[in-house]
């Protein structure tokens, strides 16, 4: 069983980065700075149980493990999300990924671009259809499953 | 002759289109010499048509020239005729043809086949597709604790008496090079038919066919200088005859009709459907290249880079080298300690350092070593010194931003 408090606790820690970590990244021009920061990015997020790391969580295409966890609250709708990689750049990007999109309904997620993000930070020229490329795979994910 | 790298590099326009990145993917691809872009230019601007099909003198000139490309091949590896080269579209597709063709003639149910763990998923899944259902079982030879082929252990498994041993002549993943000649003697001494997976290898060194007396060796144009979409499966006469063809279609037959077919002789038999014409004359022409050069200057340059990285590397703390800096064809597998190989690629990336992350496509041999993969830096002829210098410093870089 998926601990339900993992999506509370991931929100949290999701909104905390969107208010702090997200601006100073904004501020940050020299590219070393950058990742130094969105390589810390996963720390603050809940640790996964083994519960979490069972294969049917897997999402197929990294060449870096990434699991991702989805609930949808049934009275609002909205979407939450929880998730875990063993690489930590990947990890980094789909958490401001996900720290733009966490708790939207499906209408409103559809009127998002959270990709672009990452190339105002540069930190992803260009989300690449190469089949390594993890953060495609997630996000693709994320709107089949939404 | 000697080696003058700034002359040789300036015969690739790629470095041109790219002056400030470092490309260190050679063994995905290599890039190509202005020579066989002006041959493929030369064929289809002046001799472009079909081969082998039409009746007019436009069809001769393509076919003549479509088929000293295949002369080239055959001197080139001094096969003893030019029908014991195969057109393929690379090492995979030729793996393809030679596991389906083996299968009934050669190779039947309770037969054994001899891998290594080093092989690339081409020596690996077109068993998995085309034999192991008819009941043949395949053995893979181990790694020595330095990650080397295991030659004793490959003699104690001749003994279960495998009707095909199939190895790589290089590791995409290590660079270690086999020792293919102890690797064929053993084998046909124990009656099997040798397949060498020629990939890596061929841009390495120059291999005689016969005096190695291979029965099989495959390889593909890209990695050696020539266009992506052909490659080459040599085989002797005798088994070439027996392969089943996995494709069928024109070009292939002599007779057809509606309840049966007989098929052409070598080399069409195994060549369906409208060959490659440009990729095997670019081919070609990347060979005649590569004779220009000197290549063993070519190959000391390059023992020489692997050289230079691997005292680089030995001064960045907390590196794990995979492969050693001996017999080895310009293939460097590395990690950093406790690090994910995509993290420490990604930021070579952002420093415009081309390298590749991830179990390239050997997973059994990562599974072996108990690892998720290795970051890989691959080098050729057209690598500078300097361009190891400043990869270093990247390198020395990017570790310092996953360590600190
Ligand atoms: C050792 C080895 N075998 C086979 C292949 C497959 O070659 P291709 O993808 O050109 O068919 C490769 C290419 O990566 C290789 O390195």
């Amino acid at each position: 069983m998926i601990r339900p408090d993992i999506f509370t606790e991931t929100a949290a820690a999701l909104k905390n980065i969107y208010d702090t970590q997200l601006p100073e990244l904004r501020q940050l021009k020299d590219w070393q700075s950058r990742y130094r920061i969105l390589m810390t990015l996963g720390k603050a997020l809940p640790v996964f149980d083994s519960d979490g790391h069972r294969d049917e969580f897997l999402v197929q295409g990294c060449e870096s493990k990434a699991w991702l966890l989805h609930y949808q609250d049934p009275v609002t709708t909205q979407h939450f999300w929880a998730f875990d990689s063993d690489a930590r750049i990947v990890k980094g990007l789909i958490i401001l990924i996900l720290a733009q999109v966490n708790g939207l309904t499906a209408e409103e997620f559809a009127r998002a671009s959270p990709e672009l993000l990452l190339n105002e930070l540069q930190l992803q020229q260009n989300i690449s259809p190469s089949r390594s490329n993890g953060l495609l795979a997630v996000l693709t994910k994320i709107k089949n499953v939404i | 002759m000697n080696f003058d790298l700034p002359a040789l590099r300036q015969q690739f326009p790629f470095f041109t289109a790219h002056p400030d990145w470092i490309y260190l993917d050679n063994a995905a691809t290599l890039h190509k010499p202005q020579a066989v872009f002006d041959a493929m230019n030369q064929f289809y601007c002046a001799q472009n048509s079909n081969v082998h099909r039409s009746a007019h003198g436009l069809s001769q000139q393509a076919t003549a020239a479509f088929e000293a490309a295949r002369t080239i091949v055959a001197q080139f590896l001094n096969a003893r005729s030019s029908h014991e080269i195969i057109w393929t579209s690379g090492t995979t597709a030729g793996f393809n043809q030679l596991v389906f063709g083996l299968m009934g003639p050669v190779l039947q149910s309770g037969d054994r086949v001899l891998i290594s763990t080093m092989e690339h998923h081409a020596n690996i899944v077109p068993w998995h597709i085309h034999a192991l259902p008819f009941g043949v079982e395949l053995d893979v030879v181990p790694l020595t604790a330095d990650h080397r082929f295991d030659l004793s252990a490959f003699a104690e498994l001749l003994k279960l008496k495998p009707k095909v041993v199939s190895i790589s002549h290089v590791s995409n993943a290590l660079g270690h090079i086999q020792p293919i000649a102890d690797i064929a003697r053993l084998a046909k001494a124990a009656g099997a038919i040798v397949v060498l997976d020629g990939a890596q290898g061929i841009v390495w060194e120059k291999v005689d066919v016969q005096a190695l007396d291979l029965d099989f060796y495959l390889f593909s144009g890209h990695k050696l200088y020539g266009p992506t979409g052909i490659g080459v499966l040599y085989g002797k006469t005798e088994y070439l005859e027996l392969l089943r063809p996995l494709l069928g279609g024109g070009e292939m037959i002599k007779t057809v009709s509606f309840s049966q077919s007989s098929w052409n002789d070598l080399p069409y038999r195994l060549e369906a459907g409208t060959p490659n014409m440009a990729g095997a004359i670019g081919l070609g022409a990347a060979i005649l290249w590569l004779q220009q050069q000197d290549i063993a200057a070519m190959q000391h340059h390059k023992k020489a880079l692997v050289q230079r990285f691997y005292e680089g590397c030995r001064q960045i703390p907390g590196l794990e080298l995979l492969s050693g800096p001996t017999t080895n064809a310009g293939i460097v597998a590395l990690n950093l300690k406790n690090e994910h190989p995509a993290d420490l690629a990604t930021l070579l990336d952002q420093q415009k350092i081309a390298v590749r992350a991830g179990t390239h496509c050997a997973m059994p041999l990562f599974q072996a070593l108990n690892s998720k993969g290795s970051v890989r830096f691959s080098f050729a002829c057209y690598n500078s010194f300097d361009e190891i210098d400043r990869t270093l410093t990247a390198l020395a870089t990017a570790v310092e931003l996953l360590t600190e």
